[in-house]
């Protein structure tokens, strides 16, 4: 009969389209995990960096002796890692920090960590309790050898390769 | 919290593949509506079309606001949820049609039907969802008025108990009356105080995770910081000894603790909160009566067919009747379940779509809250992070708890089916649920501003320290 066929189509219809759309949904996520080059916040043009290796979509870089992420060993935040790019690493209290410090000794715009030719440069924004690079008081853009302690306020942080 | 902070994660905003999935959801539930006039009698409603224009029209305009207040939150939130609340408003309809025919051959008057009173609360839903985004631009904001959202949620959770203001429905006390409507204060009172308990949480963190006795392997809390966990307890067993609600007490305590874990990743915590909730079960059970009838029903529901098992029963074979595919919409009878409409809304899925029907609304359940939880993970800021993890557990616990239920898992415990399940105060708070997730999850995705951008520039002149310049 027709309108038993219909029915039959309208019933499986539907079931098959609900699931057309679940299989959108996750392939959503999947486009999403792959990691698509991410498109750069909008920057003015002149500060746009002009070296093409910097141009080239972040990635992390796994070479041996050259740090890929960034730790953090001690404090509220322990166990946090961040993946470090090519993009220079902002540490502070003020919430558009790469890493937002949950510290009370820390400052808003406390530090941070730039990458240069050869390797991860710290340097300490004028902050009010300091930044040590294991026991010394950062005062100038200081290299960070991989495994050596940063310390802000209560929060210790290494860079791991 | 550990946790993976990545700044270079995806910055594409996807919002056009959002309006695609919108459309594709809002189509669907046009579809299921013209199912259920075909599986009737064999036409299509005159009113689809005004059914999908409506519905469609409501998700464009929350389209815009996303893409607006909120243009880097997750494209998959929003279309999940609209196919979710599409198809609860197509079951509702269905199951109004179904009583009303019911009614006319016992020739007694047609009552309300409840589909139209749905959308009218979709609508107030989106639109309170749209007032969120535009008003909380930025989600840490909320944390400066968690005492506030506390006394709030505590005054709304009470509120039902007062004699006057609070009204008795179905042996629960926990609705209130305004006027001709009842709403029911608790729903929202769990998003005020899982405000507070993230805000209140991230200032306690370092005291509840870090003063510990190491107990068998165990670290322990000490005794005076076990303070928190207990009034949370104390207020639950408040809420089921003087509301008779067992699914609204478990939803409280089971999201306090989980936050509580989340955020100081103490094992302890949980088990902790297990051995009390164990032990305020087993006490509940020898001294409330509706508690023991529930898990006598639980326990062995056929016993019980013609009494206090009725429900569950019709709801299993209804389940049964649907088999793998269901009956189609419109041909099964899952009116003889009674509140088929809230509380039992699964088991008028399984019947009319089938099992298949059944793990597509879980799976949509589970994207939403894998979608919460990754917001939550990726979340730069600690009280983001923790309100985001709490307000996906507990769409997930409440999701569990009542499809538990449903299918006989667990004992039944009378709470609502996010979206699917009629019901204006539930609806309309899940709407704000999410527009609080899709925040965290725009705050979460939004490409880490770069230091040399102008503002920051300017932000960190402020902030930096009188320096001597010399010249050349």
């Amino acid at each position: 009969m027709g309108s038993a066929l219909v029915v039959a189509v309208v019933k499986y219809g539907l079931l098959g389209l609900l699931w057309v759309f679940i299989l959108l949904a996750v392939r959503t996520i999947r486009a999403d995990l792959s990691g698509r080059p991410a498109a750069p916040p909008p920057q003015p043009k002149a500060m746009r960096p002009t070296s093409t290796k910097a141009a080239r979509p972040a990635k992390p870089v796994k070479r041996k002796g050259v740090p890929s992420k960034l730790v953090v060993t001690e404090g509220a935040l322990r166990g946090t890692t961040v993946t470090l790019a090519d993009a220079p690493v902002t540490l502070g209290r003020a919430h558009d920090s790469t890493l937002v410090l949950t510290d009370d000794y820390a400052s808003n715009r406390h530090a941070r960590l730039v990458p240069t030719d050869s390797g991860w440069t710290l340097e300490d924004l004028g902050s009010t309790n300091g930044t040590y690079l294991g026991s010394t008081k950062v005062s100038r853009p200081t290299p960070v050898p991989l495994g050596s302690v940063i310390r802000i306020g209560k929060t210790e942080i290494e860079l791991r390769a | 919290m550990s946790a993976l902070t990545a700044p270079q994660g995806p910055a594409r905003s996807r919002r056009g593949t959002e309006l695609t999935l919108l459309l594709f959801a809002t189509a669907l539930a046009a579809t299921g509506y013209a199912a259920v006039g075909i599986g009737q009698n064999g036409t299509v409603p005159s009113g689809t079309l005004g059914y999908g224009l409506g519905l469609g029209t409501l998700y464009v305009l929350a389209h815009l606001a996303v893409r607006r207040c909120a243009p880097y939150a997750d494209p998959l939130l929003l279309p999940c949820v609209a196919l979710l609340n599409g198809l609860g408003i197509v079951l509702v309809r269905r199951l109004d049609l179904a009583s009303a025919d019911r009614a006319r051959q016992a020739g007694r008057a047609v009552p309300r039907a409840d589909a139209p009173l749905q959308l009218i609360w979709t609508t107030i839903g989106v639109g309170l969802f749209v007032a969120v985004l535009v008003v909380v631009r930025d989600h840490t904001r909320l944390a400066r008025y968690a005492y506030t959202c506390a006394a709030a949620g505590l005054l709304l959770l009470l509120l039902p108990a007062l004699p006057g203001v609070g009204a008795t429905i179905n042996g629960a006390r926990l609705w209130i009356r305004v006027g001709p409507i009842t709403v029911q204060p608790s729903e929202i009172a769990k998003i005020l105080l899982m405000v507070f308990f993230a805000s209140f949480l991230v200032s306690k963190r370092d005291v509840l995770s870090l003063a510990s006795r190491r107990v068998a392997g165990i670290d322990l809390p000490r005794a005076r910081d076990l303070g928190p966990v207990l009034f949370a307890w104390v207020a639950s067993i408040a809420v089921l000894v003087r509301e008779k609600d067992l699914g609204t007490s478990l939803l409280f305590f089971g999201i306090f603790v989980v936050m509580l874990y989340i955020a100081t990743e103490r094992t302890s915590w949980l088990l902790i909160g297990l051995a009390l909730f164990a032990g305020s079960s087993f006490t509940a059970y020898h001294l409330f009566g509706h508690v023991q009838a529930r898990v006598d029903t639980w326990l062995d529901p056929f016993r019980y067919t013609n009494n206090q098992g009725y429900q569950l029963v019709q709801g299993l074979f209804g389940m049964g009747t649907g088999g793998i595919f269901g009956t189609g919409l419109g041909e099964g009878s899952p009116n003889t379940v009674p509140f088929a409409k809230t509380d039992f809304i699964l088991a008028a899925i399984g019947e009319e779509l089938g099992l298949v029907g059944v793990m597509a609304v879980l799976v949509l359940f589970a994207l939403i809250v894998e979608r919460g939880l990754r917001a939550a993970l990726t979340c730069r800021d600690s009280f983001g992070k923790l309100l985001g993890g709490g307000l996906s557990f507990a769409l997930a616990l409440q999701v569990f708890v009542i499809v538990g239920g449903v299918t006989g898992l667990i004992p039944l415990t009378g709470v609502t089916l996010p979206w699917l399940s009629y019901g204006g105060s539930s609806v309309v708070t899940n709407y704000v649920l999410i527009a609080l997730l899709m925040r965290i999850s725009d705050a979460a995705r939004r490409p880490a501003p770069s230091p040399v951008s102008p503002s920051a520039a300017r932000a960190s002149l402020q902030d930096a320290p009188t320096t001597v310049v010399r010249r050349g």
